[in-house]
């Protein structure tokens, strides 16, 4: 991999069948960059990620992630990645406690290790009073930033974040960014799947998918310029008419 | 008035839904509940369609007791619950069709008021709900709640989880629907939603946090809001927190929203701060406040 | 009413595009028919049995002779006094003792009647009951050998006792068993998944707000069920009758209308279970665990209620299924009529009325 992307993907494609839900789409990510992954329902987004989370196989192209490649290192690019959904975040029937352990060990963290990290995100989140309580009756936004701190917690190369803050309240989906830019400012690189605009305007550059087609990719802000658009959700308006 | 809520309260074991909520809706009206997950707005929802009790207070909907009067509330309401999905094995013809017989009418009969959405999943009638995108899918769960033409809409967020351009249309077709007389009750948690409402309360909690026109709650925040912006987005967030003067402080997409405690706040100086704390690039501007800026200010 | 045929309709399609439905609906009675039609045989073959022959006389040495030479029994060994009889079942060394009574031919040619006792070691019922029913079917034909050279009636008596399985079920007591699950399974547990359906696409919702009634909702889910349930019982029957050859004695009708008491108990019973869940998951759960596995397992399909213990026996008779079983062995396999049943019928028509009533109860028009 030259210089200091982390992600550099070339011509993927992924067909079922007939259908082409990826066609051929090329770009890089670097380093420490936050990376907006924009598309409709159904334009391809997921698909796309799967592939570089290297639980589906491209049918032709290429695509290295974390410095290993897709076809032959699927599983080495799992140790070296977080994830985060918003479906799936932690167990509500653990406590916080549980959950931070139990997913500290299917990274293979030491158990020292584990308690170290335990107690730096305990105090970082201020998580003191509810470190034994279970996740299940926390409120929705403290969930987020559990586990957007546990899918950090095995230190990866990039995280990827799928719709992370649909529905939060603004302030909370504003602390939430703020620990996306320390993570960014730390060398992590976040890579964020949404079909919500509003959080494109967030990331450093974004790529917008349709049908299957990257059909941009450039920071928020030339975007905005090139399409003559006041927010990313015209920019998106425009680009899905035609 | 077509609803009118009077210090209606809810709760579920020990958590508060819905806290001492009291709003009122004019014949024709397009309200806004604009709120988080988790805000109180399906709870208030439910109540209005007659499928909750409330703890406490009272409630009309087109004049109607909604403890009392429950069953005709349900032969004048068209309501579109957020999860709701329609039949997936039934084609869109037969979803119709199935809403407007058990409302006891018929698709022809109503079928004007409908057109202008239906037209356009007319072409596919014949397919499987469970087969239509988003978008489509929306719009037949609106054709349905509308196939025996209620006095009054009750819409919860429908536009969760719809791609833009949908959402964009999906507004369009409720301006329509209120110029024909049509009273409706949507709830968001988009704040940039807010602005295409006549009028809106934002809630959080199982509160509201005010109610007005978006224009007037936008024409009430108390502060001047600035952006800000320089290269290390993280770094900028850190400096602007330890300025002494700083009031606010959020990422907002691209820049920084900032305000200054003082009323005399001269964005130079805040430059000159920056410029010493070492960032490039550094930007200021003052800007408009938009709904969201208000929510947060008021929700803190 | 135009309202409530919509709905049914409705109903109807979601039964004919689901496959997995179509498949419990149709497979499964047809699957499980044939499958315990053809692992429960009655056939018997080589089976090894002891003689223990009081009285040894011509005619008895003709019947042990007759017996021998049948393909299903090869005579292992002589016995001499009834102590021995104990031991031989004990060392598992035959399946069946049989008892000739002392100066048989005597009371045959005297009295025109004699007695032959076969024991049989129950532990396999079913073999146990094939092995009576075959021995008494040689001594029957030997029998009317002998009464057609003679003017007399001689009867010979075939007495049989089981030892260690004091009940017996009959082979052909797999079809009201099986008939009885299917037609709780398909009316309770797919009502129940039905309706609790509804909740989780929040239709149900809908329907709440809807002039359509509560019962409307409920009559018009159950409704394509009663009709399903019905059918199926037509081709439970049917099957058995024309490729198990199993005699229905008593009346069809009754017979009908029994059945249709007991789906209508079944529905009864799933509306019940839709009102405590609140997701198809939840719902098929306490179908399977809460009237799946008590019907198989206490309404005396498999085990015979007789022979459990104390507790389990009392529990038995809260179970629908049980009374049903009862009512279905009376009409297919011993012929009666209502006469006979009527405290069955009864006792199931009072839950049927039970469960309703708690549904109603406890069918909500809101949403708490």
């Amino acid at each position: 991999m030259k210089n200091n992307n982390v992600i550099e993907v070339e011509n993927l494609t992924k067909k079922f069948g007939n259908f082409t839900a990826v066609n051929s789409i090329t770009f890089e990510v670097k380093k420490g960059e936050i990376f907006g992954f924009l598309g409709a329902n159904g334009a391809g987004k997921t698909t796309a990620m799967k592939m570089l989370i290297g639980i589906s196989k491209p049918t032709s192209g290429k695509a290295q992630v974390a410095g290993f490649d897709v076809f032959t290192h699927p599983e080495d690019i799992k140790k070296n990645i977080g994830y985060m959904s918003q479906k799936f975040a932690l167990y509500d029937d653990l406590t916080v406690k549980e959950n931070i352990t139990f997913f500290g060990g299917i990274y293979g963290l030491s158990r020292a290790k584990i308690k170290e990290k335990r107690n730096e995100l305990v105090e970082e989140l201020g998580l003191q009073d509810i470190v034994n309580e279970l996740v299940g009756s926390l409120p929705l936004g403290w969930k987020q930033k559990i586990s957007f701190s546990i899918a950090l917690l095995h230190s990866p190369t990039i995280v990827f974040l799928d719709e992370p803050t649909g529905g939060v309240d603004p302030i909370t989906r504003r602390q939430f960014w703020e620990m996306i830019y320390k993570a960014a400012n730390n060398g992590t690189t976040v890579f964020v799947t949404t079909h919500y605009m509003d959080e494109a305007e967030y990331c450093d550059r974004v790529s917008i998918m349709v049908d299957g087609k990257i059909e941009a990719l450039d920071t928020p802000k030339k975007l905005k310029e090139k399409y003559n658009a006041d927010n990313m959700n015209d920019v998106f308006l425009k680009l899905a008419r035609g | 008035m077509s609803i009118s809520v009077q210090h209606i309260s809810k709760s579920f074991k020990k958590v508060t839904a819905v806290n001492d909520v009291s709003f009122e809706l004019k014949e024709g009206e397009l309200f806004g509940l604009i709120g988080p997950d988790g805000a109180g707005k399906t709870t208030i929802f439910r109540i209005l369609t007659t499928l909750l009790f409330a703890d406490k207070g009272t409630a009309t909907v087109a004049g109607f007791d909604v403890i009392g009067d429950y069953k005709e509330i349900r032969n004048n309401v068209g309501y579109m619950p957020g999860k709701f999905s329609l039949y997936q094995d039934l084609t869109v013809e037969e979803n119709l069709d199935f809403f407007a017989t058990i409302f006891g009418t018929t698709i022809e009969e109503n079928y004007e008021l409908i057109k202008d959405i239906y037209v356009q999943i007319e072409p596919f009638k014949k397919r499987r709900a469970g087969a239509l995108s988003g978008g489509m899918k929306q719009k037949l769960a609106l054709s349905c709640a509308l196939i025996h033409k209620p006095k009054v809409l009750f819409l919860d967020e429908p536009t969760t989880g719809v791609d833009p351009v949908s959402r964009k249309e999906f507004w369009e077709m409720l301006k329509r629907l209120q110029q024909k007389g049509i009273t409706i009750l949507v709830s968001t948690p988009y704040m940039d939603e807010a602005e295409l409402c006549d009028r809106i309360a934002l809630i959080q909690h199982g509160k509201i946090l005010q109610i007005d026109t978006p224009q007037e709650i936008i024409k009430h925040y108390p502060k001047k809001i600035y952006d800000v912006k320089a290269d290390n987005m993280y770094r900028l967030l850190e400096s602007l927190k330890s300025f002494e003067h700083h009031y606010s402080v959020y990422p907002f997409g691209e820049f920084v929203h900032y305000t200054d405690k003082r009323e005399d706040f001269n964005p130079q100086e805040l430059q000159q701060y920056l410029a010493t704390k070492n960032h490039q690039n550094i930007k200021i501007e003052i800007t408009k406040t938009t709904i969201e800026d208000t929510f947060m200010e008021l929700a803190k | 009413m135009k309202r409530f045929i919509g709905f049914v309709k409705k109903e109807f399609y979601h039964i004919f595009r689901d496959k997995r439905s179509l498949f419990i609906l149709f497979g499964m009675p047809i699957a499980q028919i044939l499958l315990f039609g053809f692992a429960i045989t009655n056939e018997i073959n080589n089976v090894d049995i002891a003689i223990f022959d009081k009285s040894n006389d011509a005619t008895t040495q003709e019947i042990i002779q007759k017996i021998s030479a049948s393909k299903y029994f090869s005579i292992k060994q002589n016995i001499t006094n009834e102590a021995e009889i104990e031991t031989v079942f004990q060392k598992g060394k035959v399946l069946a003792v049989l008892v000739f009574e002392k100066d048989f031919k005597k009371n045959l040619t005297k009295d025109n009647a004699a007695k032959v006792h076969v024991i049989t070691d129950a532990t396999d019922p079913n073999t146990a009951n094939s092995i009576t029913n075959y021995i008494s079917a040689i001594i029957g034909s030997y029998q009317k050998e002998i009464n057609k050279n003679s003017t007399l009636e001689y009867q010979i008596e075939t007495k049989s006792r089981m030892v260690y399985n004091p009940e017996l079920k009959s082979v052909f007591m797999f079809v009201p068993g099986v008939m009885t699950i299917i037609l709780m399974l398909v009316s309770a547990m797919m009502t129940s998944i039905s309706i609790t359906r509804e909740k989780e696409l929040g239709t149900m919702e809908i329907l709440l707000v809807s002039p359509l009634k509560p019962f409307q909702v409920i009559v018009g889910k159950v409704i394509p069920y009663i009709f399903l349930s019905i059918i199926n019982a037509i081709v439970i029957v049917l099957l058995s009758i024309f490729i198990f050859k199993m005699p229905v004695q008593g009346s069809l009708f009754l017979l009908a209308l029994e059945s249709v008491l007991f789906i209508i108990t079944s529905l009864s019973l799933g509306i019940l279970i839709s009102t405590v869940s609140a997701t198809q998951q939840t719902a098929m759960m306490i179908s399977l665990m809460g009237l799946m596995l008590p019907t198989i397992l206490l309404s005396g399909f498999i085990f015979p209620i007789s022979s459990m213990p104390l507790p389990l026996q009392i529990i038995s008779n809260i179970i629908p299924a049980k009374w049903f079983i009862l009512i279905l062995k009376g009409i297919m396999l011993k012929g009666v009529g209502l006469c006979f049943i009527w405290k069955e019928t009864l006792i199931l028509a009072g839950m049927t009325l039970f469960f309703i009533a708690l549904s109603i109860k406890k069918y909500k028009i809101r949403l708490e």
